[in-house]
């Protein structure tokens, strides 16, 4: 690590330290009588590290961070496949882009949180009603970005590629693939977050395991310690998944001139 | 200045590699409205002639060299490539534009060798060949970079090479060098006269640089602002060859020739202006 790197980082956690130095003073110093931030209402930081070391100890959270994980990445996957094959399909077909194009619309405005009670009814409380719920987040980021990926092909490479004399399954191959594949890839942090968001959602509305449900079970005895423990490890598990999309990223975008520029 | 007609033999094919009749192009512009770029008007190159066409801006060089491609079909008129009427897309050529065509999630190796290997040649074969032709156009240890590493004129060389590894017969460029500064278009265009030197192809070559269009080619035609651009100048270029694209602007006959064509565009490219369309 550099100096500025190692400067930023220093930084970084001196903003973590002061935000945790205020909840526990807020929380356990009385400024006139009041507390700033109560207890009941805000827990404490030593309480929340000690349940969260207490989860990771007794091994209670594997399993919900597990089930959530297997949520996440079926929701991504199945949007994923689904997102990409429409948005080609109605990329190639005006006429079937410009038919469905309200409904579409319609789908898209529709907040999903309203679907998860009909998903809930229809799929049963296991993974797949959770599942569902990401698939209608994720389809929709992925296809609208491979639909714009197929249809933004700059002309001049387009052009091009003809009159090397690719015929129409080369092009599809060599020229529309990679670069629908590209916006599908520019958007992985939207899709894989949203996956993550159906995921949880749909635990914290109806489940029997995963992270929402942990944090909806705690909130439902107004176990606040419990609520934020949940919280900071959803939050570091984002954290790692986000990382981990980055690591992908770099490695099957080499060609792309933001994701070179400025790595080590 | 008369301008030569293409000349048809007994069963009315005219000869040459390139041979565009009483071509007229328009285009529609909402409603009925048509806008006519390009007034009925005839080019032919013949088989190893070097023409460069130059014109004012917007007056259609780009859309006559895209109808001698064959990604645009004339209103009227005839298209005929080495005696034989053009249907879809000019496969005979190589096209060379002045927007970067190369694939930018391909090497600069892949995107030469890409176009044998749509051709059914194993990956090994298409894989030296594009490197035989990276190092003819000065690249050969750039394979591996990706064309958002290279500089412009790189680029340029990478098209280069994407073009040429299928030897076409016929070589359309549409202001290739134009997004080059000064000094790398002189080189670049050394390099294609270095390379066209080697088997001669007929070359189609469309700029706004009278300068360029002098140091490179054989002949040079002047169209004429738009609507209803034509052909109204055609001028040999008898200018020594083998020629270096910048020196050659150093001979005393090509400052005459300058003039001399000068002449005829500048008043061409007043019209342009005064339209407001610049």
């Amino acid at each position: 690590m550099t100096r500025s790197g190692m400067k930023l980082l220093a930084l970084q956690i001196l903003v973590g330290v002061c935000a945790i130095a205020f909840w526990h003073i807020g929380s356990q110093v009385p400024i006139g009588g009041t507390y700033l931030l109560p207890e009941f209402f805000f827990s404490t930081p030593l309480d929340v590290g000690q349940r969260i070391i207490k989860l990771f100890v007794t091994g209670t959270i594997w399993k919900h961070l597990w089930i959530t994980l297997t949520e996440t990445a079926l929701a991504f996957a199945i949007g994923a496949a689904g997102g990409i094959a429409v948005g080609f399909w109605f990329a190639r077909k005006p006429l079937l882009a410009a038919i469905f194009d309200p409904y579409v619309k319609m789908i898209n405005a529709l907040p999903r949180v309203v679907l998860a009670p009909i998903f809930m009814l229809w799929l049963g409380l296991g993974i797949w009603s959770k599942v569902a719920l990401g698939v209608t987040l994720v389809f929709f980021i992925v296809f609208f970005n491979v639909y714009q990926g197929v249809k933004e092909v700059s002309p001049a490479i387009l052009a091009n590629a003809r009159l090397i004399g690719m015929n129409e399954r080369q092009l599809f191959r060599h020229v529309y693939w990679p670069s629908a594949l590209s916006w599908v890839f520019s958007s992985l942090h939207t899709s894989v977050g949203f996956a993550l968001v159906g995921a949880v959602v749909g635990e914290y509305l109806g489940s029997a395991a995963g992270l929402g449900y942990l944090i909806h079970q705690a909130e439902g005895v107004f176990d606040t310690t419990g609520v934020f423990a949940g919280m900071f490890i959803l939050s570091a598990f984002v954290l790692i998944m986000d990382w981990a999309v980055t690591r992908i990223e770099n490695r099957l975008l080499v060609w792309r001139p933001q994701s070179t520029a400025g790595q080590p | 200045m008369a301008v030569p007609m293409p000349t048809a033999d007994a069963a009315g094919r005219t000869g040459g590699a390139v041979a565009l009749t009483d071509i007229s192009i328009d285009f529609a512009i909402g409603g009925h409205a048509t806008y006519k770029a390009v007034a009925p008007t005839s080019l032919a190159v013949a088989e190893g002639e070097f023409v460069a066409i130059v014109g004012p801006t917007g007056c259609g060089k780009s859309t006559l060299l895209n109808v001698a491609a064959g990604l645009l079909k004339p209103t009227t008129g005839r298209v005929e490539i080495f005696g034989e009427p053009l249907t879809g897309l000019n496969l005979k050529a190589g096209y060379l534009f002045q927007q970067d065509g190369l694939m930018p999630w391909k090497s600069a190796l892949d995107n030469v060798a890409i176009t044998l290997e749509i051709r059914g040649a194993p990956r090994a074969e298409a894989e030296a060949a594009a490197l035989a032709w990276l190092t003819t156009v000065g690249l050969a240890k750039f394979g591996d970079r990706y064309p958002h590493q290279l500089s412009g004129g790189q680029r340029k060389r990478v098209g280069l090479a994407q073009v040429l590894i299928r030897e076409p017969k016929i070589l359309l460029m549409d202001e290739p060098f134009g997004p080059l500064d000064a000094q790398t278009r002189q080189i670049m265009g050394t390099l294609l006269l270095d390379l066209w030197a080697v088997d001669r192809k007929a070359v189609l070559f469309v700029t706004h640089d009278l300068e360029e269009a002098i140091a490179l080619s054989d002949r040079v035609v002047i169209m004429s602002a738009g609507p209803e651009a034509s052909i109204i100048g055609d001028y040999p270029i008898d200018l020594p060859r083998p020629r270096d694209a910048a020196d050659i602007r150093l001979h005393p006959r090509f400052h005459a020739l300058h003039k001399a064509i000068w002449a005829q565009l500048k008043a061409e490219v007043i019209k342009t202006y005064d339209s407001g369309r610049v």
